[in-house]
């Protein structure tokens, strides 16, 4: 760790870096900053910066609520933006207690907790998140939404402003060590789509909190709103967080099997099983708002019933064709999370899905026959096709009874995630929408 | 710079003092297990192997340190007028070699003229290579004078890479070399790094760092010029 210190140290110094940005999410998925000169740096390093844990969503202990940021000088970047004024740089935190044990409040070490769990099996878990959002002219919620343009998925719309912002988007991401894969106008109006070219999930986790800042910063910039709520429109597409996954063995993608009708390993099919079976009980984790529950409709291309298919947009997990000697991009998509979700907490939930149907070696079921959309319900009750959650409050049913869930986050952030997410869901219970005034208060 | 690697252990006397009085650090290591164990982070600079105590023992490591991945080099071979006889067919073992008793002065020139040849030691806090340098001791990369923003992992794939250029890697060499650790993404992490040190390196310098199909990663042209 000395030198990755003294590299942080150094080249504050010779670059002048003003403000280093200590960075770490809560439970949630908010991105906090702590700002500190370059000379806290070498106290934060060895001591860490002390904060009061209780002013933080989740954080809070009832005991103690003191706690330290610990920035990860592996993940120490110049930001690219206030390069005019004075240079700032970023790191991620790990959060210690005072005795130096790790908080058990904190996503990241949730997240490097599961990844320890999977190197012991010897896996290493790779994912690739598709990031989807839209772009409005305002971000004001009293005024009604206002696209930037009419296009569609793959419309090439010429030197409109979305288009342009996407462009700077993707040039401050690369400038950043976050490689774009893809980018491209999304199916609805003003939605756009960003494809993060795969990493280690812990890395990935960081650059989707990274990601989320940049499109935001970069929308305001132009003064415009970007937002990554998961269903913002109506009658249209809402935003999902697709994530292709892979395990790795070494080198060896162990996902790839030459010969399966397939292309995938035994490994694979169990990975796949274990997220179909658990894929109730991680609902609440990767689709975490009220909203979530308004894109996880029929129609939408968004799951909604537990099936996996090759080719088949509609299923939770689908299998994307491997171009012939890419067997190393062997891979498989979920379908579910949403781009509001908790990075850190969401990758935790899915590689312990799936690492369960590994270690009891569950069965996978047939592949989805049809688009399951289209099935009547008796169909779907003989295919033995279970719905995900329909709202946040089932969601929060499955995960409560979930010794799966509760293993992997810590009793700690389970009981939090519960209480803060019932308390949501109260809170919207208590709302009078216009559909009910416009729907009951004519005729009843 | 880094040190220079010794044999045997406790080194000749007179060898470590002309080596104190040129200024080359060292390190005297008894064994192939020990050379391993001592070795830098950045590697040997270089070793010194004197057969005339212990010619058996010598050879065996000279293999042992020719037969990584990574050859270590330059090697200086410290030989008696009687052993000239042995360095038949054992070429491919050394660099160069000195008849002992040497005189100081011919070993430091020897020693600098290694050197020179295989590119390191001249100006140890620089690594050059088209239009990049690295500062060694500031840890700073730049590319026709334009810093580059690197992370801590990125700069030292790319020290390793620039330090050996022509040269081809398996991703699994480069993570045991340049990581050392276990890492979270396993080999993919080399992928994933090569792809954030090009995108940072520019188009115009991207293929700095070639993909060698089914091998792993080349740092700009090859030996061999294919």
């Amino acid at each position: 760790m000395e030198r990755q210190q003294d590299y942080v140290l150094r080249t504050v110094e010779e670059r002048g870096v003003r403000l280093i940005r200590l960075w770490f999410t809560d439970v949630l998925g908010q991105l906090k900053s702590v700002a500190i000169s370059p000379a806290e740096l070498e106290n934060a390093f060895e001591e860490g910066m002390h904060f009061d844990g209780s002013a933080i969503d989740g954080f809070s202990r009832v005991q103690e609520s003191d706690v330290l940021a610990k920035p990860d000088p592996n993940s120490f970047e110049l930001l690219p933006w206030d390069r005019t004024e004075d240079v700032s740089a970023r790191m991620f935190c790990d959060i210690i207690n005072h005795d130096g044990s790790p908080f058990e409040g904190d996503p990241r070490q949730v997240l490097k907790r599961n990844l320890d769990r999977a190197r012991e099996r010897g896996f290493s878990f790779m994912v690739a998140p598709e990031m989807e959002f839209f772009y409005f002219a305002s971000g004001d919620p009293t005024r009604p939404l206002e696209p930037l343009d009419t296009g569609s998925y793959f419309d090439l719309t010429t030197a409109d402003v979305a288009s342009d912002l996407r462009k700077r988007t993707i040039h401050m991401l690369e400038a950043m060590g976050i490689p774009v894969e893809y980018s491209f106008h999304e199916d609805a109006p003003s939605q756009h789509e960003i494809d993060l070219r795969y990493s280690d999930a812990l890395s990935m986790a960081d650059n989707v909190m990274t990601f989320r800042l940049v499109v935001r910063e970069i929308a305001l910039e132009a003064g415009v709103y970007a937002t990554f709520m998961p269903k913002p429109l109506g009658g249209v597409q809402g935003s999902g967080m697709h994530t292709h996954l892979s395990l790795f063995e070494g080198d060896t993608n162990a996902f790839y099997e030459a010969g399966d009708p397939y292309g995938l390993s035994k490994v694979a099919y169990q990975f796949i099983a274990g997220l179909l079976h658990h894929a109730p009980e991680i609902t609440a984790i990767t689709n975490q708002i009220v909203n979530s529950y308004k894109r996880l409709i029929i129609g939408y291309e968004a799951p909604t019933y537990i099936s996996w298919a090759r080719n088949n947009r509609s299923a939770l997990v689908r299998v994307p064709l491997t171009k012939a000697g890419k067997q190393s991009s062997t891979r498989i998509e979920y379908r579910a999370p949403d781009p509001a979700c908790n990075p850190y907490l969401a990758f935790s939930v899915i590689l312990a899905a799936g690492l369960r149907g590994i270690e009891e070696g569950y069965e996978l079921p047939p592949e989805a026959s049809a688009n399951v959309y289209e099935l009547t319900p008796e169909e779907r009750a003989a295919e033995g096709l279970r719905a995900l959650p329909q709202s946040l409050s089932e969601a929060l049913d499955e995960m409560e009874q979930s010794e799966l869930v509760a293993e992997t986050l810590g009793e700690h952030i389970f009981e939090w995630f519960l209480r803060n997410k019932r308390n949501e869901w109260m809170e919207y219970k208590t709302q009078v929408t216009p559909f009910e005034l416009q729907r009951y208060l004519p005729n009843i | 710079m880094e040190p220079l690697l010794l044999y045997p252990d406790p080194p000749p006397p007179e060898l470590a003092q002309a080596l104190d009085l040129s200024g080359y650090p060292w390190k005297a290591v008894d064994s192939e297990r020990a050379a391993t164990r001592h070795e830098p982070d950045d590697g040997w600079a270089g070793a010194i192997v004197c057969a005339d105590v212990d010619s058996d023992g010598a050879f065996a490591l000279c293999r042992a340190l020719r037969k990584r991945d990574i050859p270590l080099e330059p090697l200086l071979l410290l030989v008696n007028g009687g052993q000239l006889a042995d360095l038949e067919l054992r070429d491919d073992l050394f660099d160069d070699f000195c008849l002992s008793p040497f005189h100081p002065r011919e070993l430091e020139a020897r020693l600098k003229h290694l050197f020179w040849r295989t590119g390191r030691g001249t100006r140890p806090e620089l690594v050059e290579y088209g239009d990049l340098v690295l500062n060694l001791e500031t840890y700073q990369a730049a590319i026709q004078g334009r810093p580059l923003d690197l992370t801590y992992m990125e700069y030292e794939l790319l020290k390793f890479l620039a330090s050996h250029p022509g040269k081809v890697f398996t991703r699994e060499t480069l993570l045991s070399r340049v990581w050392g650790y276990e890492y979270y993404g396993g080999a993919r992490t080399v992928d994933v790094h090569i792809r954030r040190l090009r995108a940072k390196l520019g188009e115009e310098h991207a293929n700095y760092i070639q993909t060698v199909r089914s091998v792993g990663y080349r740092f700009g042209q090859s030996r061999w010029g294919i």
